[in-house]
């Protein structure tokens, strides 16, 4: 017997297999995908009910083959009835042996003719193989939303004349970065949402890890996929520490250490380590490299801050970027003192690339609240609730300000922050 | 990132519409047309939708009070919203290059409005 979770995840693990055996006969990628999505959705209600078939992988190649032959003939009748034409299309060139038909495929569903919403989408429902109902419900957006997204996606990829082969080695670089930057947004999507209600919605960063770890199979040379996969493991361990049982967050210096998931952290430490040693550095490493300092450290005051300052030194050279500014000036709030990183951040924020973001108030009455200027800091703690786009944030910004009040303990400054 | 873009109108914009040639009125509904063609299909749009007069609308006096209506006798003066977009894009930068779009834009009736999410300060 199976359980209706057992088989979702073996479905999850066989759809881009299925998928990318039909593009290997017929590289028509809109059809075989429907034609996939049909087959894994009969296989979702068959076999927890009948148990599993002797060979679950032909079972979905057979009959998605079939759905796809059916497609594809109702398609010609009705081209025949419209046009009272039976011109056959031109055949299509044979695919080129691929050197490998996962990799492949997402970096298709990352096609740079499409826009980064339509990009992870469509990777989550080929390469992830989740339906269009889990993928709407992950990325809280409505299911006609995602159902439209991946059918125009499908079309633009069409249009484009792109294939169900490689690209060529020279665009092979751009094209695995825009398959990076994509797990990267899934990833962030889960880990940003799961505060919000998690009934019944698959968790997008499981599934970022492990789609970042078969990209990671495939190109295991590649520095920054491993980079990008240690950064996620070493982030998701601190998961289960920092929200409370309201929703609410909670600040990586207030966090209960010992929830943090330590083979995820010895994991993501491992594969950093070897990583560094032998790939050129990028910023994917660097940030997970950030994310391991944290990891290591028992208890706050155990940050080892020069260290982190120090990598976003580089970071801010490879990557520059208004979140990169402003974390290094907290790290050299760390490492010199509040007063220098108020400093730092008073001559940051007159350039254009950080002038106006909404959390360089959240930095500035964080320094403020490390210098024991209470009622500074909580000017500032207000002012930047008022500016922050995120709920969680808010209502942690708007309880800092509360705190800032006159009973407010001074000295926060030995306190470690996030 | 999700962004509402709501389209206002006033007594001054209202007179222009009803100004306009057929054709001209054609043109301008084109332009929300063509609109929504390009935002389906970079599946940037969620949802957008034209809304009736608010004299057809009710205002609540309270949960357990009665409805009034929302229009209040001073109607034709005032600015109300006429319509709306809910987008999903790229950032702030994307969502007003959307909006500028909208020919309301021409006269200072369009504004865009960030949607809380839920992103934490990590990572």
């Amino acid at each position: 017997m199976s359980g209706p979770a057992e088989v979702e995840g073996l479905l999850r693990d066989l759809a881009p297999q299925v998928l990318t055996a039909l593009l290997r006969r017929t590289p028509d990628f809109a059809t075989c995908e429907d034609a996939v999505q049909e087959a894994l959705l009969a296989a979702a209600v068959q076999w927890p009910a009948e148990g599993l078939p002797a060979n679950p992988k032909g079972w979905l190649i057979t009959t998605a083959s079939r759905r796809r032959i059916e497609m594809w003939r109702s398609e010609t009748a009705r081209r025949r009835r419209e046009e009272a034409v039976v011109a056959l299309a031109p055949p299509e060139p044979p695919p080129t042996p691929a050197v490998d038909d996962t990799l492949t495929l997402l970096l298709l569903c990352c096609h740079p003719s499409l826009t980064p919403v339509s990009r992870v989408a469509l990777t989550l429902r080929a390469v992830g193989g989740l339906t269009t109902a889990e993928i709407a419900r992950a990325l809280l957006v409505p299911e006609a939303t995602v159902a439209q997204r991946i059918s125009r996606a499908k079309q633009r990829i069409r249009a484009s004349g792109a294939r169900f082969r490689m690209p060529p080695p020279a665009e092979l670089p751009e094209r695995v970065a825009a398959v990076r930057h994509v797990l990267y947004l899934v990833f962030n999507e889960g880990y940003t949402a799961s505060s919000g209600s998690a009934l019944h919605r698959v968790e997008l960063s499981a599934e970022a890890i492990r789609l970042t770890r078969q990209l990671h199979e495939r190109l295991p040379g590649d520095g920054e996929v491993a980079g990008l996969l240690a950064l996620m493991l070493l982030t998701d361990a601190r998961r289960p520490a920092r929200t409370r049982q309201d929703g609410s967050l909670v600040p990586l210096a207030e966090q209960d250490r010992r929830l943090w998931t330590a083979a995820a952290i010895a994991e993501g430490t491992a594969l950093l380590t070897e990583t560094l040693a032998r790939a050129p550095i990028g910023p994917y490493q660097l940030q997970a490299a950030i994310a391991a300092v944290h990891d290591e450290a028992a208890r706050p005051e155990d940050t080892d801050w020069p260290q982190i300052l120090a990598l976003y030194d580089h970071l801010r050279v490879l990557a520059p970027g208004p979140m990169v500014t402003l974390n290094r000036i907290v790290a050299v709030a760390m490492v010199r003192g509040p007063r220098d990183g108020l400093r730092e951040l008073a001559g940051a924020e007159a350039e254009p690339a950080l002038a106006g973001h909404h959390r360089v108030d959240a930095v500035r009455a964080h320094l403020l609240d490390l210098a024991g200027d209470r009622e500074a800091a909580g000017a500032a703690y207000r002012l930047a609730a008022r500016r922050t786009l995120s709920l969680p944030e808010r209502r942690y910004l708007e309880s800092r300000a509360a705190a800032a009040g006159p009973t407010h303990v001074q000295g926060r400054w030995d306190r470690a922050a996030q | 990132m999700k962004y509402v873009i709501l389209i206002h109108h006033n007594p001054e914009s209202q007179k222009i519409w009803e100004s306009f040639s057929a054709d001209e009125r054609a043109e301008g509904l084109k332009v929300y047309t063509d609109l929504n063609e390009d935002l389906a299909a970079s599946g940037e749009l969620i949802v957008t939708e034209a809304l009736a007069y608010p004299s057809e609308g009710l205002r609540l006096a309270g949960r357990e009070g009665s409805a009034i209506p929302s229009d209040g006798p001073y109607a034709e003066v005032k600015e109300y919203l006429a319509g709306f977009y809910l987008v999903d894009c790229d950032g702030m930068d994307r969502a007003t290059e959307i909006a500028a779009r909208i020919p309301e834009a021409d006269m200072g009736l369009v504004e865009v409005r960030p949607v809380m999410d839920l992103a934490a300060f990590e990572l």
